[in-house]
């Protein structure tokens, strides 16, 4: 999966770079948001601009990263969700359990 | 479209890799349904989404003892009515007892069906002779 990572305002902010998150890549995205929060990055922003399409797993795949976050104390937000992409975490009330934000920059804002 | 049928066979080994294909089979079908009134863009991801959580349920569920194993995929379209059947060589699971989700303390996997039926009208899982076949039944109006 092709992603990157840069540390803004003590958020690890990661910037998802495909269109498509699906059971191919997921796995991928799980084991690396562990990897993160188990390096101490417990404070994690997920940024979605560029994902167009999003499936099950990649929900999934999202939700660990959040449940494991909150086990030390940190957090595991959304930024930049398309609205196709927003309406599955609608669709499963997720959008009730992630916080969601339009871009990282709201996020910062939200915050000072 | 004319009330002629469409139909498109697919079949790919069962790999994940192959799930961005059957997906966007199914986003491109949403731009060759005549006399749809709804929001085609939602249609063609919600057709996307479908096709994709059916058939990764059918390469999960395949045949892990055969690495040559495939999935099929065939699409039906006629006078509006969309049927998708995934056929594959697994175990089979019980549709019936598949559990909803459980939204006040969601888990990190089993809402691919949920999605499916969520979107379709209706949802089918069968043995026929050596395989089992996942039917899903959407009007595109």
């Amino acid at each position: 999966m092709n992603l990157n990572q840069e540390i803004i305002n003590g958020y690890s902010v990661i910037f998802i770079n495909e269109e498509r998150i699906d059971a191919h890549n997921s796995g991928e995205l799980k084991d690396y948001l562990l990897q993160r929060i188990e390096q101490g990055d417990v404070n994690i922003v997920v940024q979605l601009e560029q994902v167009k399409f999003i499936d099950s797993s990649g929900l999934g795949a999202l939700l660990s990263g959040f449940k494991h976050a909150a086990t030390k104390s940190g957090k595991l937000v959304l930024a930049c969700c398309n609205p196709r992409v927003l309406s599955m975490f609608e669709l499963t009330r997720l959008n009730r359990v992630f916080e969601v934000y339009k871009d990282v920059s709201e996020l910062f804002d939200n915050e000072s | 479209m004319n009330t002629n049928a469409l139909q498109i066979e697919v079949v790919i080994p069962t790999q994940t890799r192959y799930l961005d294909l059957i997906g966007s089979i199914g986003e491109r079908i949403a731009k060759e349904v005549d006399h749809f009134s709804g929001d085609r863009e939602e249609l063609a991801y919600h057709l996307n989404l479908v096709l994709t959580e059916a058939a990764t349920n059918a390469i999960k569920h395949g045949n892990y003892l055969d690495p040559k194993d495939t999935v099929r995929v065939a699409i039906h379209i006629q006078a509006n009515q969309l049927i998708v059947r995934v056929y594959d060589h697994g175990q089979g699971f019980d549709l019936e007892n598949v559990p909803l989700p459980d939204f006040d303390d969601p888990k990190e996997s089993g809402m691919g069906l949920f999605f499916i039926r969520a979107l379709t009208d209706k949802v089918t899982y069968t043995k026929q002779g050596d395989c089992n076949v996942l039917e899903i039944t959407k009007r595109l109006d």
